[in-house]
């Protein structure tokens, strides 16, 4: 079977620097990936490499299916409501059915209020259901659960889980403890 | 809906959210007029010699207003990266910002000429000229803030940096706009220098996307 993404030799840097790599990883349907180490380790660079953002020192990426990339920032403009601009991501990358409704993600209440007055936590929220499409079998996600309350965490787990159910895979780049069973984890810093 | 046009409702959205955009260029155009005919003095054979010249002098500082804006929001709260990520390419993004930016500067900019070009007793031989430059010549400006705005992306003083980059690259357009008016106003063909405006914009048309999605590539990375 063809894995959704494979990665040879990968070598990371930043400034000159060397991060990580190199580096042999793949992730087939139904994979987990998570992506631990130290400040500073190249979780977030590995991950834009693989979401295609950077280019990587040495090494290749190879694709093979479409993605989402959650990244440190959260692409929520205050000046539009919850529902338009969960809207906006889901006409603009064509998602239709497959994208989740926000009640996935526990703002159903909050859908017709300007974002700006949304809280971090509930931003955090609003991107992760910009980014949970069914209809993109790769999610790769840098520190979801940044500003999560302890439900909202639990509602991405399952959420993960059952986009793993369906055939998807998933990277994420994380400090925080996150139950992914049977999961695979590559720890920076030590490669 | 194609996610072009998504992207280009999505900005328009934005920028009615806070009308002042469109207000502001307008009322920044009314503005360097008014200065313009204070400073020159009353003399309407004055005002209306020099009417061609300082309409599109105004428009064209009124375009420069809300460039330096035109990435850096989606830059700064991280929509650039999802655009890049998205089904348009770079260069589509590119041509949808700038449109959208054109919609709401542009459009009543090319509105709001006549009634600036009265206001420095412009003879109305010439307004039909104005407008038909003024529809060719503005998009021009909006392309070329494209290359600029996605260039300054991250600077500091990325306004005045944009106005450095694209003030010299409008120029052609300044010249061509302001002769094919004054070309009407004197009883001269005005179509070749109209040509050439359509010439600079098909130029930027095709050249300027690739060069902003160039840059924009740069600020993802």
């Amino acid at each position: 079977m063809t894995a959704l993404l494979e990665v040879q030799g990968l070598v990371g840097a930043r400034g000159g620097h060397h991060l990580f790599g190199p580096i042999d990883l793949s992730l087939s349907r139904g994979g987990a990936l998570l992506i631990g180490g130290a400040n500073g380790t190249g979780k977030s660079t590995l991950l834009r490499i693989l979401a295609g953002l950077l280019a990587p020192e040495a090494g290749a990426v190879r694709v093979n299916a479409a993605l989402r990339y959650l990244g440190h920032h959260d692409a929520v403009k205050p000046a539009l409501t919850v529902a338009e601009n969960l809207a906006f991501w889901q006409r603009f990358n064509g998602c239709g059915a497959s994208a989740p409704p926000l009640a996935a993600v526990g703002l159903e209440r909050l859908a017709a209020m300007p974002a700006r007055y949304l809280s971090a936590g509930q931003r955090r929220r609003l991107a992760l259901a910009r980014t949970l499409d069914a209809s993109a079998p790769i999610w790769l996600l840098d520190e979801p659960t940044n500003g999560l309350d302890a439900a909202s965490v639990t509602r991405l787990e399952a959420e993960v889980d059952r986009h793993r159910g369906a055939g998807g895979a998933v990277a994420v780049a994380t400090h925080a403890v996150l139950r992914l069973p049977e999961s695979r984890r590559l720890e920076l810093g030590r490669t | 809906m194609t996610p072009f046009l998504v992207l280009i409702r999505r900005d328009l959205a934005l920028s009615l959210r806070q009308a002042a955009d469109a207000l502001v260029a307008v009322m920044f155009a009314v503005l360097v007029v008014v200065l313009f005919a204070f400073g020159v003095g009353p003399e309407a054979n004055v005002l209306s010699r020099i009417s061609a010249g300082v309409v599109w002098v105004a428009a064209l500082l009124a375009a420069m207003l809300s460039l330096d804006r035109l990435f850096q929001a989606d830059h700064d709260d991280g929509s650039l990266e999802q655009l890049a990520l998205g089904p348009l390419p770079l260069w589509s993004v590119a041509l949808a910002k700038a449109t959208a930016h054109w919609l709401v500067t542009g459009v009543p900019l090319i509105v709001a000429a006549p009634v600036l070009a009265l206001m420095l007793a412009m003879p109305p031989d010439g307004l039909a000229t104005l407008l038909a430059a003024m529809i060719l010549g503005t998009p021009c400006f909006s392309l070329l803030g494209a290359i600029g705005a996605a260039l300054v992306l991250g600077a500091r003083r990325g306004g005045v940096l944009v106005a450095f980059l694209v003030l010299p690259l409008a120029i052609p357009v300044l010249i061509f706009g302001t002769a094919a008016t004054e070309a009407a106003l004197t009883g001269l063909e005005a179509a070749p220098h109209l040509m050439l405006l359509g010439a600079c914009l098909l130029a930027t048309l095709a050249l300027a996307p690739a060069a902003a999605a160039a840059a924009l590539r740069q600020a993802v990375g």
